[in-house]
């Protein structure tokens, strides 16, 4: 249905220049690996801006509840405050330290970015609107955020420094604790949804309650519970152990500088905006509107899950902005003493009660 | 001509078996536990070609995700020594050889068997819609469930094996009470006491008499 329109577009506007003929000689035979592409292009680029704007919205809001004005020096509003800092970034020198394992060194921030972007392939923006429609794409989300810690690890043993190194052994042991949590949280998800297609998931969702269809009523527990691993998940600030910066400097990446940091930064946010999509979908009805009348179900679907995916990215800087680090005992408790236990009693109400006639979902 | 599947299979193939080497004659461990990753991503590539995409993507997720982070945690956390860990390779040699010799021989007796080729016959592509996962699942619970339940009790005796190893009795345990750290209340850790700013020093006769000249 798109790739018609897609189709129809381009051939419309190279002809405008009467190249559509011997373009679509060269690219007609390779058309579906180029329509892939053009699908990754149309997911990534996106992303990417959406995380340099992040950067910029975090600075603000934080500057708002801490009574300051953020950015407002680079562009009406500070507005391309985010492109300056790309820009510093880019051109600073990458510093390797000469103890280092530099395969590794320059290895790890690719290996935090790659399965940060790859997981994006199964989330559907809006009906049909999905890279790639895996019937296991819940598993295949697990398993792509699961990979991240990698970049963190690598980059800690690889600096051959000892902040690096604390920063890198407490991410991995902070990412290994939260996943099980959030694994179960999900398979609370799959239960009540009856799929691992995320598509299908939000349209498990869709019924003639608007909102009150959505998991996040009978799956609320998991719903709190998905969040807070997600924001353990991604090393944000109250979990932000692994780069504590009043303890190990800047944990796993104290050695880092240039792009190498930056991959990392665009790794970090790049997760948080994943996480964000995946509460959306898989809690609160994803595309779906709140409201199943007029106004509000002629607005586009993407519209929706957007707007889902701010109001999950605000709850992210809003803790940041309120709540002090957590010691990492009381991490590590959290996590296995009370995350584990409640998830797996959950899993048992969940699926006690769809064998009820009282599972309205 | 060779199908584009045939080419990625062997791609896949020849990186696994490469990092398959490389896991063994790597010197340093945690290359080693690298290549050990990258052979289970090949592995996974492997399967997911064989359109078991569950069993490939749990490879991933549990193997690659899990086992081996916490494996890279205790390879780094450690100072493997190699010299000494070498020091016995010779006299071990024979064991390592008989036991590889007898598992390549199951394997090639397994592999090469009239059966396992019959079965490979049989292999038929499925349709887009057909789901992976639904069908291990009816399998797992249905025709499968005494072994799948028997395995289960198995990892459940490893765990509590693995938990009593680690729990040593004998040695004092320190515990805290998260509930009466978060009970405490100031004023059973701090006293705070109201007291003049100044007093009188009478072992220093002359700041006090300094006082009475100005009174």
């Amino acid at each position: 249905m798109m790739e018609a329109q897609v189709l129809q577009f381009l051939q419309w506007f190279w002809n405008l220049f009467g190249f559509w003929d011997s373009l679509w000689s060269l690219v007609g035979p390779a058309w579906p690996l180029v329509w892939t592409l053009l699908k990754i292009v149309a997911i990534v680029v996106p992303v990417m801006l959406g995380v340099a704007y992040l950067t910029y919205v975090e600075r603000k809001v934080l500057g708002y509840m801490q009574d300051r004005v953020g950015p407002n020096r680079v562009g009406p509003y500070g507005l391309l405050q985010p492109i300056a800092d790309g820009v510093k970034l880019f051109m600073k020198e990458i510093i390797i330290p000469t103890g280092s394992n530099k395969f590794l060194f320059i290895a790890a921030p690719i290996l935090s970015i790659a399965p940060a972007l790859a997981a994006w392939a199964v989330v559907p923006f809006a009906d049909g609107m999905v890279l790639a429609n895996v019937n296991a794409g819940l598993l295949y989300i697990l398993a792509m955020t699961s990979l991240g810690v990698y970049g963190i690890i690598i980059a800690g043993w690889a600096s051959n420094s000892k902040y690096a190194f604390l920063g890198a052994i407490r991410s991995a042991a902070q990412i290994v604790s939260y996943e099980l949590a959030m694994g179960f949280a999900l398979v609370c998800v799959l239960l009540a949804a009856q799929s691992m297609n995320l598509g299908d998931i939000v349209r498990g969702q869709h019924g003639n309650y608007g909102m009150l269809n959505w998991y996040f009523i009978p799956l609320f527990p998991m719903f709190v519970v998905y969040f807070i691993a997600g924001v353990a998940e991604t090393n944000r600030s109250p979990f932000d152990l692994a780069e504590d910066e009043s303890v190990i400097v800047a944990g796993f990446h104290t050695e880092y500088s240039g792009m190498s940091f930056a991959l990392f930064f665009l790794a970090e946010y790049a997760n948080m905006i994943l996480i964000a999509a995946l509460s959306s979908v898989l809690f609160l009805g994803g595309w779906l509107p709140p409201v199943d009348i007029a106004p509000f179900n002629q607005i586009p679907g993407l519209f929706w899950m957007l707007g889902k995916m701010s109001f999950i990215l605000f709850l992210f800087l809003w803790l940041r902005a309120t709540f002090p680090r957590y010691r990492y005992d009381q991490l590590m408790r959290l996590g296995w003493k009370v995350f584990i236990p409640l998830t797996l009693v959950w899993v048992v109400v969940v699926a006690a009660w769809m064998q009820t006639p009282y599972w309205l979902w | 001509m060779i199908g584009i599947e045939t080419i990625v299979f062997f791609m896949f193939a020849a990186l696994s078996v490469f990092a398959a080497l490389r896991v063994i004659t790597a010197r340093n461990p945690v290359h080693a536990a690298l290549f050990l990753v990258l052979a289970f991503f090949s592995m996974a590539g492997i399967w997911m070609l064989l359109e078991a995409e569950f069993l490939a993507i749990t490879l991933v997720l549990v193997y690659v995700g899990a086992v081996m982070v916490l494996f890279l945690f205790v390879v780094m956390m450690l100072d493997i020594n190699l010299e000494e860990l070498k020091e016995g390779f010779w006299r071990w040699f024979p064991v390592g050889a008989v036991l590889a010799a007898f598992m390549i021989f199951e394997m090639v007796w397994v592999l090469g068997s009239r059966q396992t080729a019959e079965t490979g016959a049989h292999l038929a592509k499925h349709a887009a819609d057909y789901s992976n996962t639904k069908e291990l699942g009816r399998l797992i619970y249905t025709d499968y469930v005494y072994p799948f339940e028997l395995a289960a009790v198995i990892l459940l005796v490893a765990i509590v094996a693995a938990i009593a190893l680690t729990l040593r009795a004998g040695r004092a345990k320190k515990k805290q009470d998260p509930s009466k750290q978060v009970l405490v209340k100031s004023k059973d850790r701090v006293r705070l006491i109201s007291m003049p700013a100044s007093k009188k020093v009478s072992a220093q006769p002359d700041a006090a008499k300094a006082d009475q000249v100005k009174s």
